[in-house]
């Protein structure tokens, strides 16, 4: 078998969720190749080389796959398909959007967030937000999936050596061009990245009360999630969003602030090792899945704890 | 421009699924069914365009059983002008859903395909995506803004860590993301008023697509469940467990 991992990366550098996704590919078993498509992402190539475990990378690079537009990079990977029995991309906002246009051109379905290898034709995925797994074969003569960052340890970023290959770009679709971004700018780690999160919901009340909640992930050095309340409340923007819909995260430490534990939102943070759960509601449905939980105002007890991690580090 | 919408009948939002005890898939019987939340989103964005004089006629699309009339009885009280049935009781899959569609786009050439970015019942987040490959056009998923213009539409798009926005050529494909818009409540005179409008009923083998599943589901089960911890009474006790017990600060 041969897998063709579709590397994640801003054209600078290659992005973590890339090196679990290689860990999938190891797990269903096989020669790795990796594919970075972009431009000027000669770096991003050489450090996919490195990743333990990839025998070959190969580079696509054009003006047209800067942004990683789904038109263009499905056209590429469908080029490249012949001889491959797996393509992996990691299941980011990216990897959704391409995937499926790579799977319906090459008249196969597509495994979505794939949680589990059971074999290289079985596997699992959550449906219905999670709180249902389902087992899923597939006959398809190419296997295509997106994973889920959160179920696969990162494979080694360092330890390889891979070749580098340069393919050649596929022509310019000519349908779409990126017009901008605007990009949430912040000193704090990436929600999928961070080893502790702190989020807030509805119980926040407005967005200015996440002040609170920032002075304490500064302290712990987490990033700031949110549940869909609190994002449907116009609080924070959508990609503060943790939950079935938003981003699925598995840190060592969530804190869950004025947070209910709607399902959706439990299915986006359940596997984190630890989860800590302040609200006032003694009733709050987060409790059932907290490891600590204290029933208390949020608007008493985050101060509060922004000060106790000031003791903690004072006593070094 | 003609405006057709995917809408999909799923269980309903709050309903709190559970796996058949023989692992063959979920309960599904005397559950409530609705229109998945985000292709609800799809219909209000194509009513809008619609109200701000830039779409003629929308036309709503549902692939299943017959009682997926009820899903696009919906659209059509919320303002879509007719409806298409496409009726089978077989499973369909994304790529199938996306081959259908597909043959109704032939049929009905409009000039923007909107769509819910996932089902929240399989959660494949992929029919868009594939119709539009299907389909050669370009495709501007997750979407919180679309700006219609002359032969073109600026789609701007949640992606992680913030938003981009893309330029597609028309006829393109757009699959809606939650903060697109805030789907309106249907008032009962327009549920009145839907029910006379057209609704054409279809059969795959119509549309001559073959629609057979690609991927068999062995089994489905719920995951295992998370103990509950314990409880801590005060912010001091909260953070010397995270420290000295749990050791993640």
């Amino acid at each position: 078998m041969s897998i063709l991992v579709i590397a994640e990366h801003d054209n600078a550098a290659l992005k973590a969720a890339t090196l679990n996704a290689v860990t999938a590919a190891t797990q269903i078993g096989g020669d790795i190749t990796v594919l970075v498509a972009g431009h000027d992402c000669g770096a991003v190539a050489q450090a996919a080389a490195q990743v333990g475990d990839v025998k070959k990378v190969l580079v696509a690079d054009a003006p047209h796959y800067a942004n990683q537009l789904a038109e263009n990079v499905a056209a590429l990977v469908v080029g490249l398909a012949g001889g491959y029995s797996h393509i992996l991309a990691p299941a980011t906002a990216t990897g959704k959007n391409t995937l499926p246009r790579v799977a319906a051109l090459l008249d196969v379905a597509q495994l979505s967030d794939v949680v589990k290898v059971e074999s290289p034709d079985t596997f699992v995925r959550p449906i219905y937000a999670g709180n249902v797994l389902a087992t899923v074969q597939s006959s398809d003569k190419v296997k295509v999936m997106t994973v889920r960052g959160t179920a696969f340890p990162a494979a080694a970023a360092t330890g390889g050596s891979a070749s580098v290959e340069t393919v050649a770009p596929a022509a310019d679709a000519g349908v779409s061009s990126f017009v901008g971004q605007q990009l949430t700018k912040s000193d704090r780690p990436e929600l999928t990245a961070a080893k502790i999160i702190v989020s807030g919901g509805r119980g926040m009340g407005n967005g200015e009360n996440f002040k609170l909640l920032e002075d304490v992930a500064d302290k712990l050095g987490a990033a700031v999630g949110a549940s869909r309340a609190a994002v449907d409340a116009g609080f924070v923007p959508n990609d503060y969003q943790v939950g079935q819909t938003g981003k699925v995260v598995a840190p060592s430490l969530y804190v869950a602030v004025g947070i209910s534990g709607a399902i959706q939102h439990l299915a986006g943070m359940k596997d984190s090792k630890v989860i800590v759960a302040i609200n006032k509601d003694e009733e709050a449905p987060i409790f059932q899945v907290a490891d600590y939980g204290l029933v208390a105002d949020l608007f008493a007890a985050v101060p509060e704890m922004s000060k106790e991690l000031d003791k903690l580090k004072a006593a070094g | 421009m003609k405006i057709l919408v995917a809408v999909k009948r799923v269980v309903d939002y709050n309903v709190k699924v559970r796996a058949k005890a023989d692992g063959t898939g979920v309960e599904t019987a005397n559950v409530k069914m609705s229109m998945n939340p985000f292709d609800e989103i799809a219909v209000e964005e194509a009513v809008r365009l619609q109200e701000a004089g830039k779409a003629k006629e929308i036309v709503a699309v549902s692939l299943g059983v017959a009682a997926c009339q009820d899903t696009i009885r919906t659209a059509l009280a919320m303002g879509a002008d007719r409806g298409v049935l496409v009726e089978t009781d077989a499973e369909l899959q994304p790529l199938a859903v996306a081959k259908l569609l597909k043959a109704v786009v032939e049929k009905e050439n409009p000039d923007l395909v909107i769509l819910g970015k996932q089902a929240i019942d399989d959660d494949f987040n992929q029919t868009g995506q594939m119709l539009a490959a299907l389909l050669g056009w370009p495709q501007g998923t997750f979407a919180s803004k679309v700006e219609v213009g002359a032969g073109a539409v600026n789609v701007t798009r949640e992606i992680d860590g913030g938003l981009e926005t893309v330029a597609l050529k028309l006829p393109a494909v757009v699959t809606t993301d939650l903060r697109l818009n805030e789907p309106r409540f249907v008032k009962l005179p327009n549920i009145m008023k839907a029910k006379k409008k057209p609704l054409d009923v279809l059969k795959p083998a119509d549309l001559g697509v073959d629609a057979a599943p690609r991927l068999v589901t062995l089994k489905v089960q719920e995951p295992p469940k998370r103990q509950a911890g314990i409880k801590v009474e005060s912010v001091a006790a909260l953070v010397d467990k995270l420290h000295k017990e749990a050791h993640v600060i």
